[in-house]
């Protein structure tokens, strides 16, 4: 059964600057608890959690102008997966970002779904630290 | 050198599984034994009737609303409150030994530590606990358990039932002789089931402390909760096809429809198959499939498991014996929620405020050392209690975030410290599903309102005389005759009503 999840958060950092950070594949380990190692080849990704499983992924969309990264994780055991990461220009110096995962099985939206809600704290923390 | 503290618990035990308690299936004489020299409770229920929450009340002596752990799924703050850790700044050796569960066990990123322990080869400390073994049910995932049947019987770890299907959905395959939901032939080595693995590891930790220490050590369980698949050396223990129905499953369809389309609807469309509300239980099973032989088989399977966590209690007193510690050791045995049983045709948990799921068996024997009596209490009591009952076992006052009260050693005492009621609440929201309960059980009597959620708009409720309706299936909800004790019991529910603690804690996994 399918399943979606939407996490989004303001940060107190330009758009640009948090999509340098977001929208870089090769950075996801910097910022997303639970995951220590991102590789990125083309567009094929492989992520490793720290529980030291591997999961390759395929890079759909990264664009620049919309500042939006868009990613399936490809191991079999999802029927479907889609990641979206917008960001977005408030106008005011500040951002909101838009962390939303789509999954089959649910299941697995959900549990994919609190790592990337523990992930937006920690890009809003390394941000707004950074400023 | 104080009393010690030996805190039995099991996963999702009925109360009738217990031979003092009425229970004629499984043999429990080593329960039965320790009912019989201490205070054995009628009316013990739970704060919430699945894992993590309850688990959490347990450990904090604090109401679901207030610790905050909603539902499964949401973990217990780090920095919650934790009994254990009073005991722990009192001088006892703490350890908690088998299933914990204040944390999501699905955790694809390591993000608790309750599942990093072992991969990083340590034992805690967590929580007030400076010993952390963990175990859940079947040998799938990152806890001790699991971790050492795969290091030392790699053979024996796909013998267990496989607990969550391919779409990760709780499992409805059919196994054992009758295709029973979650039911199974397991061919692991009695020895290396997780029954007597916690009580080996259990026995191993006392071995280790000092004569001397006072400790604290809860001994949890995974079973009898499902899958049903104990050793199945056991197995013929107990011939499923001599197992008489519970007294809760109505044989004949046509009444037991009637039962439960009076109760709220959320029951009907469950037994239907219209409506699964949460993910304690399998999705793709449809209760109104249930046969009589397949309950007869999990009814068995359940009561082989209870047996084995009898025996494997009676190799742990006895250790404790060895030690010399016996006249100095409180034993408390309860369980965290119930199980459906068959009753109304229904197994496993959710949503139902009935006696299958909130009727809990209890039994406190107070060291020998403090001289107490044997009783039977039949005023209601919560697990809510049993945190400041461990304070009152090692002579410390109740800490001030407990919101509950030692257990009292007799009917007398309840009454002079007025136990009169106890709550219970449900909350669940899930793919767009929500449940909303709040229950007391007051004077004989069984109140549950509903909130508004998705299959109820907030008029609805249940109602059970518990002395003329032992089985709760005349919902008196509507009944003209008791709008006056109606009211008055939701009265009191109200004014006893927590705080729901704001913002809700995230739901970080199903389970």
């Amino acid at each position: 059964m399918y399943g979606t999840i939407r996490h989004e958060l303001r940060i107190a950092r330009r758009a640009a600057d948090v999509w340098a950070l977001a929208g870089d594949a090769a950075k996801l380990h910097t910022w997303f608890p639970g995951i220590v190692e991102s590789t990125v080849d083309g567009n094929q990704r492989t992520i490793v959690t720290a529980t030291g499983i591997s999961m390759p992924e395929e890079i759909l969309v990264c664009d620049d102008r919309q500042r939006r990264f868009q990613y399936r994780i490809t191991t079999p055991i999802f029927k479907h997966h889609r990641g979206t990461i917008d960001v977005i220009d408030l106008g005011d110096e500040t951002c909101i970002v838009v962390y939303s995962t789509e999954a089959d099985p649910r299941t697995m939206a959900m549990v994919i779904g609190s790592g990337t809600a523990a992930a937006l704290q920690e890009l809003r923390r390394q941000m707004e630290r950074a400023n | 050198m104080g009393r010690k503290i030996l805190f039995i618990t099991t996963d999702q035990q009925r109360y009738d599984t217990l031979g003092c308690n009425g229970g004629t299936i499984a043999r429990t004489p080593v329960i039965d034994g320790v009912a019989a020299q201490g205070i054995r409770y009628e009316r013990a229920t739970p704060q919430s009737v699945v894992c993590m929450p309850s688990r959490s009340t347990i450990l904090t002596g604090q109401c679901p609303s207030t610790h905050g752990v909603w539902m499964n799924g949401v973990a217990l703050p780090e920095n919650a409150p934790s009994v254990a850790e009073v005991l722990a700044h009192a001088g006892y050796r703490t350890a908690i030994i088998g299933k914990p569960h204040f944390e999501p066990f699905l955790d694809a990123f390591a993000r608790f530590p309750e599942n990093g322990f072992c991969r990083a080869g340590t034992f805690g400390p967590h929580r007030g606990f400076e010993h952390f073994e963990s175990a859940t049910h079947g040998a799938a995932g990152p806890l001790h358990y699991a971790q050492w049947l795969a290091a030392t019987h790699p053979e024996a770890v796909n013998m267990f039932y496989p607990v969550l299907d391919s779409a990760l959905e709780v499992n409805a395959l059919g196994g054992g002789a009758t295709g029973a939901p979650q039911a199974w032939k397991n061919n692991i080595p009695r020895g290396w089931y997780h029954t007597d693995w916690v009580a080996d590891r259990t026995i191993s930790w006392l071995d280790s402390l000092p004569v001397d220490d006072d400790w604290f050590c809860w001994m949890s369980f995974p079973d009898p909760h499902h899958p049903w698949d104990p050793p199945a050396s056991e197995i013929d223990r107990i011939d499923w096809r001599e197992v008489p129905l519970p007294a809760g499953y109505v044989e004949d369809a046509r009444e037991r429809e009637r039962v439960l389309d009076a109760k709220p609807r959320h029951w009907r469309a469950w037994y239907d198959g219209r409506m699964v509300s949460n993910y304690e239980a399998p999705l793709e099973w449809v209760p109104a499939t249930l046969t009589a032989d397949q309950l007869r088989e999990v009814t068995a399977l359940n009561a082989v498991e209870c047996e084995l966590i009898d025996e494997a209690i009676g190799r742990v007193l006895a250790a404790v014996a060895a030690r010399g510690w016996d006249n100095d050791v409180d034993i408390v045995f309860t369980t965290d929620h119930g199980e459906l049983g068959g009753d109304f045709g229904l197994m496993f948990k959710g949503p139902y405020h009935v006696d299958g799921l909130m009727r809990l068996p209890l039994i406190w024997r107070p060291a020998p050392s403090a001289r107490s009596a044997p009783a039977t209490v039949t005023r209601p009591v919560g697990l809510i209690d049993l945190a400041p009952t461990f304070c009152v076992i090692a002579g410390l006052p109740a800490a001030p975030w407990m919101e509950s009260k030692a257990l009292p050693v007799d009917d007398t005492d309840a009454d002079a410290r007025g136990f009169e009621c106890v709550l219970t609440e449900w909350d669940s929201e899930l793919w767009g599903v929500g449940v909303h309960l709040r229950t007391i059980t007051r004077d004989g009597w069984v109140c549950t309102a509903y909130l508004p959620g998705t299959a109820h708009d907030g008029s609805e409720g249940e109602l059970y005389d518990l002395a003329a309706d032992p089985l709760q299936r005349e919902n008196r909800w509507a009944d003209p005759a008791l709008t006056a004790l109606r009211s008055d019991l939701l009265a009191d529910l109200w004014d006893h009503q927590p705080v729901m603690a704001r913002p809700l804690r995230a739901v970080e996994a199903p389970v």
